[in-house]
């Protein structure tokens, strides 16, 4: 592994992030939505408490939202990762560029792991400042504060994270447009594989659990929601739901009874190096 | 049947393989590469299109992998990261990230090539001066014409004074004056001791700076060697009369054929021609023709791609000459 090319290619890709705006375009669409959101949000409140409703009520629904509104932006977040990621190496092949660089002493892992690299710190840039910006301005127009703000944001970086290293290894080998719908596909599947599995467990239909839990665990994406939603969610209502049969709310996937567990954070970290050696190799072995 | 034994180690050579083969599926790109290039030399990789001649630069580079055989490149096996340390190249289809300045190319190549970050600046000024983009130096690769974009690459391919030089089809985009400039290029790195493979359709460019050629045609090899062994020595076509014996007279300066209505002396060097002419006169001959006659680069090509490559391969392969 060659360090100083990495870290060439990883800067180059912050530059090309930066330079064609693509970075700006995303950080202004994280302001644009966080007023969005913090306007929807001052409405429903001040319809709430024009209503009478209590305070705890008022916190119980603005949680909702928040949820809602995560669960917007890891769609948005996961699809913006898959359609920086699928071009930067499949975009380069097909344009002639690499030809130059990969003349370079520098290895093809090098190339992957730069781009890598650079891709998840634009990436978790955009999580952290849409995050900050989208939970900030509610906890300033409603007064609820997620219990654990810094758990959520990591985890719709994680489903990013996960999201490009995919559709950055599948452009190894795939045009750009394939590589980022098969990703996003993916991402979706894994999802709605979650709402399914739990939802053959309410059903009382265990056999068609396990390929639930595949089509869930195909990417951990849903795994990382789960966290995300936990988060998000007041005590209270947590507190309220250890009383209940879990089943009954299990099908759910806009609420979570448990955090995310090291079960899970394992899983994801073995896909993501999995996936990205995966890239690796099948780069390795590519016709420039 | 193709032999693929391993050739000894030439401790002079840049650039060896030995039945370098590559194939896509059934189709064969490139049949049995036998190539060595030594230190200094400049050579010329010709062939139509589709002959072969990027499959070759891209195995030689590692870009591509050998379906059969194999090689060494700066002394270490194809593919080695390490061996393309010291090699400079110039893609036919060459881009450049376009929204980089010139002068941040460079850079990021003196980065990939491993150059030490104080020579950045001088290696920048050196590439761009070269190639006569140094005022543009601030300015986006965006914004370059196609032939200046070649420039650059050009600049790129001799960055950190690599003793190997691939140029493949480098005055594509550029006009004469690019042309010359990239003659004198390629003069300026063999003069440094860097071997040069260049690979064009442009026969007069080869034939002006390549010490050798090798003609590809589809994937095979049908002709390798110097360039006056290959275009064969230069004649002087003459129709004298008032004569005796004419043909007496001109063996005093090399061997006369009688064709038809002519005479042609085989070989002589066109600067003696005025020797030639002036004993011819004195003699009281009278000289209705004189035409020095040389086989261009391009005739033999034509006649090469045209007459079959089975025959061609085996009249027109000539043995290497000697190492230095």
């Amino acid at each position: 592994m060659n360090l100083r090319a990495v870290m060439a290619i990883c800067i180059l890709t912050l530059r090309e992030v930066a330079r064609r705006r693509l970075l700006w375009i995303l950080l202004g669409l994280s302001v644009v939505s966080a007023l969005l959101v913090g306007w929807v949000v001052t409405q429903l409140v001040d319809y709430a408490r024009s209503g009478g409703m209590s305070e705890v009520r008022i916190g119980l629904g603005v949680s909702q939202v928040l949820v809602f509104v995560a669960f917007m932006f890891s769609f948005v977040l996961a699809m913006s990762a898959a359609f920086l990621a699928a071009p930067a190496i499949a975009g380069d092949i097909e344009s002639g560029t690499l030809l130059a660089m990969m003349a370079r002493p520098i290895s093809r892992a090098d190339l992957v792991l730069g781009r890598w690299l650079g891709l998840c710190l634009v990436t978790a840039t955009y999580a952290i400042a849409s995050g900050v910006l989208a939970i900030g301005v509610v906890a300033q127009v409603s007064g609820y504060s997620p219990p654990d703000p810094g758990v959520a944001i990591g985890g719709l970086m994680g489903e990013a994270i996960a999201t490009l290293t995919l559709a950055l290894a599948l452009g190894t080998r795939l045009p750009a447009i394939a590589a980022g719908s098969i990703s996003v596909v993916c991402f979706g599947l894994s999802w709605f594989g979650g709402v399914l599995a739990s939802a053959a467990g309410l059903l009382r239909a265990e056999a068609l659990v396990p390929s639930m839990d595949g089509l869930r665990l195909l990417m951990p994406t849903d795994l990382l929601w789960r966290g995300v939603v936990h988060a998000l969610e007041p005590p209270l209502v947590l507190l309220a739901a250890r009383g209940i049969d879990p089943r009954s709310f299990a099908s759910d996937p806009f609420f979570a009874i448990a955090p995310v567990s090291l079960g899970a954070l394992t899983w994801t970290v073995v896909w993501i190096v999995g996936v990205l050696l995966v890239g690796m190799v099948a780069f390795g072995r590519r016709e420039l | 049947m193709r032999d693929t034994q391993q050739p000894p180690h030439d401790p002079q050579a840049v650039v060896q393989t030995h039945g370098l083969r590559k194939t896509y599926g059934r189709h064969v790109a490139l049949e049995s590469l036998d190539l060595t290039v030594r230190r200094g030399q400049v050579i010329g990789l010709l062939g139509p299109n589709g002959a072969g001649k990027t499959t070759a630069v891209k195995l030689l580079l590692g870009l591509s992998r050998a379906s059969a055989g194999g090689g060494t490149l700066l002394g270490r096996p194809l593919g080695d990261r390490r061996a393309r340390t010291s090699v400079g190249y110039l893609p036919e289809l060459f881009r450049y990230p376009q929204w980089l300045s010139a002068r941040e190319v460079v850079w990021l190549h003196c980065q990939l090539c491993g150059l030490p970050r104080a020579s950045w600046a001088s290696w920048t000024q050196r590439a761009l001066s070269t190639v006569g983009l140094e005022h543009r130096a601030k300015d986006r690769v965006g914004t370059f014409s196609k032939g200046m974009q070649q420039r650059l690459g050009l600049g790129l391919a001799l960055l950190g004074d690599p003793q190997l030089v691939i140029l493949d089809e480098p005055t594509s985009a550029l006009d004469p004056v690019g042309r010359d400039d990239v003659r004198t290029i390629i003069r300026a790195a063999r003069a440094r001791g860097a071997s040069v493979i260049l690979n064009s359709h442009l026969l007069g460019e080869v034939e002006r700076v390549c010490d050798e050629v090798i003609i590809i045609h589809r994937g095979r090899v049908i002709a390798a060697g110097g360039l006056r062994a290959l275009l064969g020595a230069p004649s002087l076509r003459i129709v004298v009369s008032g004569l005796g014996d004419p043909v007496g007279l001109l063996r005093t300066f090399a061997p006369v054929m009688v064709e038809h209505d002519h005479l042609l002396l085989q070989p002589i060097e066109p600067e003696r021609t005025p020797e030639v002419v002036q004993a011819l006169v004195a003699a009281g001959g009278r000289v209705h023709e004189v035409e020095p006659v040389q086989r261009s680069l391009e005739d033999l090509f034509l006649e090469l791609v045209r007459s079959g490559v089975t025959e061609a391969t085996e009249s027109f392969r000539l043995p290497r000459p000697p190492g230095p």
